[in-house]
């Protein structure tokens, strides 16, 4: 494979799709497909084949489309996109194609929530179809990896990704070239890249969709950080409860192994990269990078104390580069458009984009990937359209577990990863939630409280015990059982757990409560003295109907 | 007398069972390491369903792994089950979003209803209730797994109807 051989796939894939008048896109990634997307695309192909169009109009399964919230959606013709479809309108829809568009279900993209977003790594989302290499190709794809191969040193790579300002997108933000040239430098026989998808942070989705619609783009990103990092095997570590996502990854590799891009003598070159899946089980920690390599090595996770950092002693004992899905995402358009482009998007210390998962009490949910700088105004109110029902914004929640709730005093913030570890949240891997009043903060730092209880691997005492005593104490004042020295036990404990647990897990974990406690006092003292509850959450114990 | 010699005898299959071989195939296609002990649990767990004691034993055997550690990996990881899912399963999402949006309250109507809590089957086999950490389906918050189709935007009244249909062999 070569430059050339490339231009041609890409050439021919252009030239097939050129034929078609007409293209129908439906959205098949796990949010729309929940609601009968694959129906609906089954409905439409029949609808075709019954007008006798198939040689005129193409249907096709795509990824994310962003808005999930109003699933199923189907683009017709790049331009038009329609919300809520059901298999009974694939009629009109292919009727419209030569006429009128189907205004009842038609979807405005002049919103915000269109408008506000910046795409690069969702950019293929929506439009390729994520089981076939020949339409990645056609957009752009892999030719970045050619040019790394043909043109660029290891080292060359390096610099380029150092230009381009990225920073882990799994939470921490450590910067990415700096990882990478840390692994470079690390002398050693094997070394490996791993890709880590455990999302297992509750309310993020953000991995998922950019696997199940683009995994190509994360399979060149991860090939390209291998040749840059000197790598010869890797492995993607991705939730079993992903299903979908897995098939897509394992027909990828199966493509891009095919066509010569990965594997033995990749494109010609004396390059190797073998990539393998490994399926995670279901354990939050494993996505701390020690206890996700002992997960690998088919142990239990528990993480174990660092230094050494992966980048020197990892998997096997060898050097190891690990990097969020997200930030693999990142690489190829950096690559393809140089390291200065991408450096110019965002603020001084925060480069690029962000996708997020917005959920929670917000009109529109769904996928969103919008540049750093942008505030949580605009994420909620414009991108998000504001809060249904005509309630109050009481909170954001970002980071999970590990994050904290941001009040709506600081919504005018800019969102990147100074900002929000000034106001005692951090960055995250990208989950949003939006809380409006009728959420109760103490509920909220017992729910990530019980998750991070549960979680914990058990190897360190702050950890373990700290968390169950937290967990104990907010059980006792949501229960209105609360005693006023309980709150600064709960302040007690959450120093300890902070400065002293052994990873992430046990550091992170008071978090929610810190930001609760700091913003959110007055709520904690209302259950302590009061015995009230403000949002009428906490106390009662029959379920409402 | 005991024998010092090691066994290098290959370790019986609990049973006939077909799906075994499914199995062994994994454990070949790693090459029997004792690093293969996740994802061949998997296998097993997809091929019957759950892991037992046969299995783990077998497989602990075969990867010349000791039975405590595939113990200690089966009971870490939460997809891992020792336990067989009764004829239908539902699994309430209790992910961040499910949360704010009332997941607990679908928790409590099923604990309510049928007496079970997570984890738990109902005497008669009929039911398993699951919880899972988030299924991803955010945007479509509370979500619930019936049988493995997902359900978006569920009330009370809505599981307490498909439940109710279960259970009368009306699905």
């Amino acid at each position: 494979m070569n430059s050339e051989e490339l231009d041609q796939i890409a050439e021919n894939e252009n030239e097939e799709q050129k034929k078609f008048a007409h293209r129908i896109n439906v959205c098949v990634a796990a949010g729309c497909l929940s609601c009968q997307s694959q129906e609906v695309k089954d409905a439409i192909d029949s609808e075709v084949k019954k007008r006798g169009l198939e040689h005129e109009c193409q249907t096709k399964g795509v990824g994310c489309m962003g808005l999930c919230s109003e699933g199923p959606l189907v683009s017709a013709d790049a331009k038009l996109l329609y919300r809520r479809v059901a298999p009974d309108d694939a009629g009109d829809l292919v009727d419209s194609l030569k006429g009128a568009p189907v205004s009842r279900l038609l979807c405005r993209t002049d919103q915000p929530f269109f408008q506000k977003q910046k795409k690069i790594v969702l950019e293929n989302s929506g439009n390729i179809d994520p089981e076939r290499i020949e339409d990645y190709v056609a957009a752009h794809g892999y030719s970045g990896l050619i040019r790394v191969l043909s043109e660029m040193t290891p080292l060359q790579v390096i610099e380029e990704v150092v230009k381009s300002g990225l920073r882990g997108r799994g939470g921490a933000g450590y910067p990415t070239g700096l990882k990478w040239s840390t692994v470079a430098k690390a002398v050693a026989r094997n070394k490996y890249a791993i890709c880590n998808a455990d999302e297992g942070d509750p309310g993020a989705f953000m991995d998922r969709s950019v696997l199940e619609s683009d995994p190509h783009r994360v399979l060149e990103g991860m090939i390209i950080a291998a040749y840059a990092v000197g790598a010869s095997e890797g492995y993607i570590y991705v939730r079993a409860e992903y299903p979908l996502a897995i098939k897509r990854l394992k027909t990828a590799i199966r493509q891009a192994e095919r066509l010569g891009l990965l594997g033995g003598n990749i494109c010609g070159t004396r390059f190797n990269f073998h990539v393998d899946l490994r399926l995670g089980a279901g354990a939050f920690v494993c996505g701390e990078e020690t206890a996700l390599i002992a997960s690998i090595e088919g142990k239990r996770g528990t993480p174990r104390a660092r230094p050494p950092y992966p980048a020197q002693e990892g998997l096997n004992g060898q050097p190891t580069l690990i990097n969020n899905v997200e930030t693999y995402a990142n690489i190829p358009p950096i690559i393809r458009n140089g390291g200065a482009w991408y450096a110019k998007i965002g603020t001084e210390k925060s480069k690029g984009t962000k996708v997020f998962a917005l959920a929670g009490r917000v009109q529109n949910t769904g996928l969103v990937e919008v540049p750093m700088g942008i505030t949580l105004r605009e994420i909620v109110f414009d991108v998000g359209g504001g809060i249904p029902e005509g309630r109050q914004i009481k909170a954001v929640q970002t980071g999970g577990p590990s994050g904290g709730c941001i009040p709506s005093e600081f919504l005018d913030m800019p969102v990147d990863y100074e900002s929000l570890a000034k106001v005692g949240s951090i960055m995250g891997s990208g989950g949003m939630i939006v809380m409006d009043d009728s959420s109760c903060m103490v509920d909220v730092a017992k729910y990530f409280m019980d998750f991070c209880m549960s979680e914990s691997c058990g190897k360190c005492i702050p950890c373990r015990v700290g968390t169950y005593q937290m967990h104990e104490l907010l059980k006792n004042i949501t229960n209105m059982q609360g005693a006023s020295a309980d709150i600064s036990k709960l302040e007690e404990l959450a120093d300890v757990l902070k400065n002293t647990s052994l990873c992430g897990l046990g550091q992170s974990a008071p978090n929610p409560v810190l930001s609760t406690l700091r913003y959110f006092g007055g709520e904690y003292r209302a259950h302590v003295d009061n015995r009230s509850c403000t949002a009428g959450v906490c106390g009662s114990q029959e379920v409402k109907p | 007398m005991v024998s010092l010699a090691i066994d290098f005898s290959k370790p019986v299959v609990p049973n006939e069972d077909k799906r075994w071989k499914i199995v062994d195939a994994t454990m070949r296609r790693l090459g029997h390491q004792p690093r293969a002990l996740i994802e061949t649990l998997h296998t097993v767990q997809e091929a019957f369903g759950y892991l037992d004691e046969d299995g783990l034993r077998y497989v602990s055997a075969s990867l010349h792994v000791p039975l405590s550690r595939s113990y200690g990996v089966a009971t870490f990881y939460h997809f891992f089950t020792l336990k067989p899912a009764g004829e239908h399963t539902c699994v309430i999402c209790t992910g961040t979003a499910c949360y704010i949006k009332g997941a607990a309250q679908l928790l409590a109507t099923v604990q309510q209803d049928l007496g079970i809590s997570p984890g738990e089957t109902t005497v008669d086999g009929k039911l398993s209730l699951l919880t899972a950490r988030c299924l991803g389906s955010c945007g479509l918050a509370p979500a619930v797994v019936y049988d493995h189709q997902v359900s978006g935007k569920v009330l009370p009244n809505n599981l307490r109807e498909h439940i109710a249909k279960w259970m009368t062999h009306e699905l």
